[in-house]
This record gives structure tokens, sequence and C-alpha cells, in this order.
């Protein structure tokens, strides 16, 4: 059976990146990202083989046993190969496969070709050991491990000091969040005595209501760190210091969703709390408007899509929070085409544009680029909400979901129906000020479109964002049944039923899709002055937002300022004076004996033989008359 | 027979020459001449020692320092060799790298 063979997924990638690590530099310039692209396509077709099973209903999900690391806390090094696992393994290969390829065009000329790949190599599987980990040991590694290739990914270009601050930034918050993660599993470990989900999952009721309360609220902690939602979103925007490619890997399509797989993962600890259920939600909603606002107002192409992806996320924890889970990964899937869409379009523009990110300083790009120009227009339709693109099967069913669930979760339906407004408003606006209107370029540049390798990915994205959509739909939930065995026991919240139901919603969030780009068009379709006359009719709102609210400033004053000072305080204070005086003091003792004893050291020999006879006559002396 | 007092009197004669030989020559090879005198002294208390007590353990252990002797003689002296020819000079005096 092809299962068995199923950790070849993880071991493709990796052996990609330890070759690529050691021979890499040997080779010439496409070969190491064409063998990095290979290694993923590989694990890809594996993982699409290895799905067949699932497809047919002839398997419902099984645990693979590689290697016994600590088997008395549980935690092996196993695989647990569901629906789930399939589909995000599908999801990361599959997507990560387009990104690869991408990037042998992005970054041709690069000083460090083999080494990008390398990381690329080594985040695939290290997600892939994220999601396919059937412990919450194993699970932990990969969830540091793709924190650690991050980290080394946004600094890639490290000699320019933001992305170097950028980096440790992304390192620095998510350690914040990975604490939580650190202590859910503390606790899941005292009270099941394992760490391995089947043991932990399969008698979940014992935890009790309060303890299954707080473990999920620090599973929200730990997945708010890696998945970018309030408070620790401020990092995600700054990770854009990184090449465009891995922008669109890592923080738009993959590893930013770890979080949200966390949670359904968890579902059946979810499940036993409503409080942890209605705050997931809640961070979730507030996450998503609170983005999408700041998202508005950004010049930098790149920081709109950051922003989108945190808002977008937002949505995807309204639903994991809400029990909607099928909805919540649905939407990670979709979210995954038309985002990683919409980060390599846009990489695709600043690569044509000699790394221009101003949105100012683009504009009439459709004629020069257009593959970029529709591709990147599907995209921005999908994230509207348009059907029958892939955006709106997914968002509807989570906004139908929230509404089906009613109470405190209507007033979250809402929030969501705003938030696609202006999801559609901003990334109309993105689109319309990069392709449409007069060329605002410099005299410089002579954009045009990218290589085959760059615009077939493109081309292959928006075709899933075009078709992803279909896999769950009301005439046919193919996804839904397929995830079933995933949530077996688990009460997964569904759309109101009935066609009428599905129509007045479907309807509601289309006009506010519709309306959004309209409105967009509108504004920003037209000369310059107009559209920067519109921006400061909104007063200082615009700013706020275009600032992101000053959050950064006030982290910086009330967390970053006290930490540095308490820091240097123990570092001047404490360190110095103590420990270094400690070693420091040990040291003079030592020297001042020796200086004492120096005045022995004559270097007269005779002395020597001197000394050595005095002492064996005191010796001689005291062994008879003491002995 | 001759009392083995005699004999330890002349070994304790033959060290105290070797001591204060070594203490006060300063040429090399002469204090190396103390340091075969003292041990050779040392070797005769043993033999007139083992005599005295009727043991033969006494002249074997003699056997054996003697043979050590042989060979601590050649390093010995292949040292001095060497300090001459690196130094044109065996006085001790004039070999005080070791200070500290």
């Amino acid at each position: 059976m092809i299962t068995e063979y199923i950790w070849l997924v993880i071991a493709l990638p990796l052996a990609g990146a330890v070759f690529l690590h050691f021979f890499g530099r040997f080779l010439k310039a496409p070969l190491p990202g064409v063998v990095a692209s290979l290694a993923i396509a590989g694990a890809f077709a594996v993982a699409l083989v290895a799905t067949l099973p699932f497809l047919q209903g002839t398997d419902h999900g099984q645990g693979i046993l590689l290697w016994e690391w600590m088997p008395a806390i549980g935690a092996n090094l196993e695989i647990l190969w569901d629906p789930l696992a399939a589909l995000m393994t599908l999801v990361v290969t599959g997507v990560g496969a387009l990104i690869h390829a991408f990037a042998i065009g992005y970054m041709h000329g690069d000083d460090r070709f083999h080494r990008f790949f390398t990381y690329l190599n080594l985040f695939a599987a290290s997600m892939l050991t994220l999601v396919l980990a059937g412990n919450f040991a194993m699970l932990f590694l990969g969830w540091e491990l793709v924190g650690l290739c991050s980290y080394l990914l946004i600094g890639f270009w490290f000699t320019g000091e933001s992305a170097a601050g950028a980096a440790k930034k992304a390192f620095v918050v998510n350690r914040i969040g990975d604490l939580g993660m650190l202590v859910a599993m503390m606790i899941l470990f005292a009270v099941f005595g394992t760490l391995s989900m089947e043991g932990i999952f399969g008698e979940a009721s014992q935890l009790g209501a309060g303890l299954a309360t707080a473990v999920g609220l620090l599973l929200l902690l730990g997945a708010a760190g890696k998945s970018a939602q309030i408070p620790l979103y401020v990092w995600l925007p700054d990770a854009m210091e990184g090449p465009t490619p891995v922008s669109a890997l890592i923080h738009a399509a993959t590893m930013v969703t770890a979080g949200v797989y966390l949670i359904a993962r968890s579902a059946p600890i979810i499940e036993l709390s409503t409080t942890a259920q209605v705050t997931i939600a809640t961070v979730g909603a507030a996450t998503a408007i609170w983005a999408a606002t700041i998202a508005l107002a950004q010049r930098d192409i790149k920081k709109v899509l950051a922003y989108s992806t945190v808002s977008q996320l937002g949505y995807m924890f309204m639903a994991v929070g809400a029990t909607a889970y099928v909805a919540g990964i649905f939407h990670l899937m979709t979210h995954a085409f038309f985002k990683a869409l919409l980060f390599l379009g846009a990489g695709a523009v600043i690569h044509a544009l000699n790394d221009e990110q101003d949105m100012r300083k683009m504009g009439g790009l459709f004629k020069k680029m257009p593959v970029t120009a529709v591709t990147m227009g599907i995209a921005t339709l999908a994230i509207s909400g348009i059907p029958p693109l892939a955006g709106f099967w997914s968002k509807d069913e989570i906004l139908g979901s929230l509404f089906n669930r009613g109470g405190w979760f209507s007033v979250l339906w809402l929030v969501g129906l705003i938030t696609a407004f202006i999801t559609a408003f901003y990334m109309t606006r993105q689109w319309v000020l990069v392709f449409l209107g007069e060329p605002r370029w410099a005299d410089d540049a002579h954009p045009h479109e990218g290589p085959r390798v760059m615009t077939v990915p493109l081309v292959v994205l928006a075709v899933l964002t075009m078709v992803g959509g279909l896999v769950n739909t009301p005439l046919r939930f193919t996804l839904e049944h397929f995830l079933e065995p995933a949530f077996e026991g688990v009460r997964v919240l569904h759309p109101p039923a009935g066609w009428l139901m599905f129509a007045v919603l479907a309807g509601i969030s289309v006009l506010a899709g519709v309306g959004g780009i309209g409105a967009a068009y509108l504004a920003y379709n037209r000369p310059k002055e107009d559209w920067e006359r519109f921006e400061s009719g909104f007063g200082r709102v615009w700013g706020l937002w275009e600032d992101a609210y000053g959050v950064d400033d006030i982290y910086g004053t009330t967390l970053v300022a006290p930490g540095l000072k308490l820091a240097e305080k123990a570092a001047f204070k404490v360190d110095l004076p103590a420990i270094d005086g400690a070693v420091n003091g040990l040291g003079f003792l030592v020297r001042r004996a020796g200086q004492g004893m120096r005045v022995f050291q004559t270097g007269q020999v005779r002395n020597y033989a001197a000394f050595l006879m005095v002492a064996t006559l005191l010796l001689m002396i005291w062994m008879v008359v003491g002995g | 027979m001759v009392d083995p007092g005699w004999y330890m009197a002349l070994a304790a004669s033959l060290f105290g020459i070797g001591a204060v030989g070594l203490l006060m020559r300063r040429s090399v090879l002469v204090m190396f001449m103390c340091i075969e005198l003292m041990l050779n002294a040392v070797n005769l208390t043993l033999i007139s020692a083992g005599r005295a007590m009727n043991d033969i353990n006494g002249q074997v252990a003699v056997f054996f320092i003697l043979v050590v002797a042989a060979a601590e003689v050649v390093v010995g002296l292949a040292i001095i060799v060497s300090i001459f020819r690196l130094r044109s000079t065996a006085s001790v005096d004039d070999l005080g790298e070791m200070q500290g």
C-alpha cells in the first residue's frame, strides 16, 4: 500500500534541502531551483496517490509509526494520515510546487540562489511534519521548524536592516504564542499521560469543562502567534521584507494557516468549551475587520496583501471558533489558491518595475502585463466573493454557518459581512491602482511579462481559483464528505439548509462584494488628483489606517521599551557585578596566590635542590618524631 | 667481621659530601657526580642493612637501583651535553629560565 510510503512526503523535500545545502553551490543558476521544485512535486505526487483511498472511501485514516522516539509519553515519529492531513498536504505541496517554480524566475540572478531553495525545501519538509504529525510533540517540532524557516526566509536579504529586524520580530512574537502552545501540551500530558493525538482525542471528555477552556484558550494563543491574529499579528506585515515567493508560500498559503489547522485538529477539545469557541470566533472577527480597515489605506502593494491575509485568517478563525471546521478548512484551501496567486502576481509586478512596491508609482500595467493583470483580476474577484469563483463558496459557507448558529455569532456574521465589503473595496483599489489608469512608474522602468516559469504558475493558480470552490457547493458537498472521518464524533456547524436560505444569504454577501468592487472602481478609476482627494476626504481616519492604528508604536512604548530597559538593568546591574564579579573574583584570588608563590621559583637549580633536601629532612623528622 | 655500623657511618658521610657538593658547586657535571655519590651512599646503606638483618632483599633492591641508575646516567649526561652545546657553558647559575 502507498500509505506505508507516506513518509516520502516529508523525506523528499528534506532530502532536497540536505542535498542543496551541501552540493547546491556547485550547481549552475536554475538547477538548484529545479531540484527543489522536483523534490516537492514528487511529494505532491506521493500525497495525491495516497489520497485516493480516502476518495474511494476504502480508508478512513490511520496512524503510521515510523520510529519510537519517546514511547513513554506517546511522542514518537508517527504520521496521522487522515483526510484532514491529506488535504493540508495537498495544499502545501501543490501550491508549494507552483511557488517553487515561480521562484526560479523571480530569484534569477540572486547571489544566494541555491541557499534560497535550500530554505524553501526545508520549510516544506517542516510544514509537512507539522500537518502529518500524529502527536503533539512532533507537531510542535514542525511548528518550531516552520518558525525557524520563516525567520531565515524573512531575513533572506539580511544586509538590509529592516529585513533583519523583521525576521527577529517574527521570531520573538511567535515565541509568545509558542509559550501558550507549550503550556497547553503540558496540561494535556498531565491529564492524559500521553501526547498522542489518538490517545487524547479518543478520551477528550475526561478533560472537564474548566481545563478544556484553558487548553482551548492556550491553543488559541499559540495559533494567534503563528496565524497572525490579534494581538500577535504585528509580525506578518513586517514579514513582507522577505522575497515575494516567501510571502506567497509561508505568509499567505501555508505556514500562517497552521493555527487554523491546529484548532481544527483539536476539534474534540474545542468542542467541550463554549467559552473557547466564542473567544476564538470573536478574536477572528475582530482581526478580520481590524486588518481589513488597515489594508484599505496601505500604499505598499505587499502590505495590502499582508493585512488582507491577516483579515482572511480572521475569517478562518471565525469559522473554526464557531465549530464550522469544514468551512474554515475550505476557506484555508481556497485562500491558499487566490492569495498565493495575488502574491505571485504582485511579485511579478514588483519584478517588472525594478523592485518598486509603492502602488502610487504603478498604474496602466494592464497592456504591458496582460497575463498578470487577468490572473490577479480573477483572484481579486475571488477574494471579493463573486460567484462562481473559489472565494465565494468558502466565504459564504463561513458566513452562512455563523448566521445559522445565531446569538452572538449573528453579530460576528454582520462583522464578517462588513469585512467582505471592505475586502472587495481594498482589493479592487489595488487592482485598479496597479493595472488601470495613467502609467505613473519611473522613466527607466520597462515593465514586461515575466518568463514562462513565472507566468505558468500564475495561470495554474488562476484555474484553481476559478474551479477550486466547486469541491464544496450546496449542490455537492464533496469536501464535507471527504473530511467526515477526520471530524468523527465532533459536531460540525453547517450553513442553514434549504435553497431559499442559501440564496438569501449568498445574495446579501454577493451584494456586499459587488458593492465594494463598484465603489472602489468608481473612486479609483480616475486621475490621481481625484482619488488622492477621495482619500484625504477621510481626514485623520485614513492616516490612522495607513499607520495601522499605530499599534507598532503602542507595542514599542508599552512592551518593547520596558523589556529593553529590564534587559539593560539585568545586564548592567545584575550580570556585570554579580555573575561577572564572581568569576573575575575567583580569577583574581588565583592570581594573587600565584603571585605569592612566585618567590620559590627562583630559577636557581641549587635552590631547588636545597628546598628538596630541607623538605625531605622535615618529612623524615616528622616520620621519626610524629609517626 | 666489621661492624655494619662503620659501613653506615661511611654511607652517611658519602651522602653528606654529595649533598654539600650538590648545594655548593656550580658545574652541572660536578653536581651530577654528587647526585651519583648520594645515590651510591644509599646503595651502601641498603646492602649494610641487609647484611646486618640477614635479609637478601637489601641486595636485590640495590641491583634494581644499579640498572635504573645506569639508564638515568645516560639521560642525565645527554641533557648535560645538550646544554653545553647550546650554551657553551655548564654553570647552573646561567640556567635561570625557570624563574617565576
